[in-house]
């Protein structure tokens, strides 16, 4: 790890003006377990390093009549155990919980969840987040993918290939979330759905914030009555990994029909990937054995695999299909309970 | 809790001799750069710390420890090559083997995620202020009982998380201990014989056996 110089704002606004107008300069310090290996590899070099563990405003979880406000410096732990998440946004708490490690769930936050950078390999031993050789051509779609995109890749051409590494997002933008941001000229809100982005160039990131921008908030309308929620995740492994393929999936529901469905895939795209088709398909369904797996078709049409990663189109559509049926079975337990 | 002595000059140790080495680098490191960007933003300035050794603060084993480190320094290597406390192992240095297991305010966390710097305010317990010296912690105690490990190195991160799930519940299932331990590898493959500790350790705690 390079030398850099350490700064400890106790506000935002002291935070925002401590980063710098270009990216790689200062990098945000949060739960760590993401910065501090990039640092470490060499991936992220910069000249200072702004924490932002001494600022208050940007701990805790808010619950009130409107919804929830969930600050970015909270832990996935935290997330996960607090009561208001675990009853009304279950798929999150879910999600949150299951993050395999019990030391990364205490120290990754809400905010470092949403910004860490890719896993992508090619990006962790130096070649970009484009990940090209020196000739300008992508390494990816020659080399080892297996654990890249299926969908939103530029199938061949330089661009893109790496997959968002997010717990939370899929979850959090079937509710519908938004992030609040601060920078040098005050504070701005975007959806989670369009907070992401594709990098078209080196040096672009996967996301809209400016280099010297920070997330703050996360906020969370409040959960519509008996609107049914799961996330699915295919893991390799139960221990210390990232997900192979997840499915978010948030039921608005009449009697037992659908009334409206959204459905976001996570590590299958640079980016949290909504499947429209899916969700549309579902509208004034009963959700069974068969529509839900009518919706895993639908959700992976127009998969497009590399040479390695074709596995991870079943693994998309089988979780599209048991996040459903487990939401579905949330249901009918609430109403035995009921 | 005896007081762990810190090594002394006689004799270079090997972690001494690091250590030594260590600072005479970092100094060569120290460039303009960074001073650069200070003067470029001097908002804030009273905030900002480093990128030469600060004088921190930690409160680790109960004890209160003054030392002077870079800010890159990790919770992890503050706590081996300052403070001679080595129970805490550096394996992986990526927060992806556990073996660096610390409770940090109670709870379980990679010490080589966190910098020595940012760890300033917290209540640090290592493996070494688990029990007093020469006696064994009931989960030490299950680890040995029930074979839990067999060349050991990973046995320290094990038992650190063991202690802050048990805290957090006492009464665990044989399922529950396999998911509280997901931070933690051995390349042994002693799996078996930890989950089976966790389970008599829990059972020792409360007086059980």
């Amino acid at each position: 790890m390079n030398v850099f110089e350490y700064a400890n704002p106790t506000t935002t606004k002291e935070a925002a003006g401590l980063l710098a107008a270009q990216w790689g300069e200062a990098e945000i310090l949060a739960g760590g377990t993401d910065l501090l290996s990039l640092m470490k590899n060499y991936v992220a070099t910069p000249k200072r390093v702004v924490s932002l563990r001494g600022i208050k405003e940007l701990s805790g979880i808010t619950s009130s009549a409107s919804g929830l406000r969930i600050g970015a410096m909270v832990t996935l732990q935290e997330l996960h155990d607090h009561k208001a998440v675990h009853d009304d946004y279950h798929s999150l708490a879910h999600a949150a919980g299951s993050v395999p490690s019990p030391q990364i769930r205490n120290l990754g936050t809400v905010g470092g969840d949403l910004c860490q950078r890719p896993r992508c390999w090619y990006f962790r031993n130096g070649f970009g987040l484009l990940a090209k050789d020196e000739k300008g051509q992508p390494l990816v779609p020659a080399g080892d993918n297996r654990y890249h995109a299926i969908f939103g890749h530029p199938g061949g051409s330089p661009g893109a290939y790496y997959v968002h590494p997010s717990s939370l997002a899929p979850a959090l933008i079937t509710f519908g979330a938004r992030v609040k941001v601060a920078g040098p000229k005050g504070e701005r809100e975007i959806p989670l759905a369009s907070f992401f982005a594709t990098p078209k160039r080196e040096g672009e990131r996967e996301n809209v914030l400016m280099p010297n921008e920070i997330v703050t908030e996360i906020i969370l309308a409040a959960a519509s009555k008996g609107m049914l929620t799961a996330t699915y995740e295919v893991r390799q492994k139960e221990a210390l990994d990232w997900p192979l393929a997840t499915a978010s999936v948030a039921l608005r529901m009449s009697g037992d029909k659908v009334k409206s469905a959204r459905i976001v895939l996570g590590h299958v795209a640079p980016v949290p990937w909504p499947a429209h088709e899916a969700e549309k398909l579902l509208a004034g369904q009963t959700i069974t054995e068969d529509s839900a797996a009518k919706a895993g078709e639908a959700a992976v049409r127009g998969a497009k695999a590399l040479s390695g990663n074709k596995y991870k189109v079943q693994l998309a559509r089988v979780a599209v299909k048991r996040a459903l049926l487990e939401a579905a079975a949330h249901g009918k337990e609430g109403m035995q309970h009921g | 809790m005896s007081k762990r002595k810190l090594p002394t000059q006689k004799g270079l140790s090997r972690r001494a001799f690091l250590k030594t080495t260590g600072a005479a680098v970092s100094a060569g490191v120290v460039s303009g750069a960074a001073a650069e960007l200070l003067n470029a933003q001097s908002t804030a300035k009273n905030k900002v710390a480093g990128p030469g050794e600060v004088p921190i603060t930690l409160r680790v084993n109960g004890e209160t420890h003054n030392l002077n480190v870079e800010p890159r320094v990790t919770l992890l290597d503050a706590l081996r090559d300052r403070l001679d406390l080595t129970g805490a192992k550096k394996v992986c240095d990526r927060g992806t083997c556990g073996t660096c297991t610390v409770l940090v305010d109670g709870k379980a966390a990679y010490a080589c995620s966190m910098l020595a710097i940012d760890a300033q305010g917290r209540e640090i317990l290592t493996i070494e202020g688990l029990a007093p010296e020469g006696e064994l912690h009931p989960i030490s105690a299950a680890f040995v009982e029930n074979d839990a490990q067999q060349c050991g190195f990973c046995t320290p991160g094990f038992v650190m998380a063991c202690k802050a799930y048990l805290d957090r519940n006492p009464n665990p299932t044989e399922a529950q201990a396999k998911k509280a331990l997901g931070g933690n590898l051995c390349r042994c493959g002693t799996y078996i014989g930890v989950r089976a500790a966790v389970l008599d350790a829990a059972a020792r705690m409360k007086g059980g056996r």
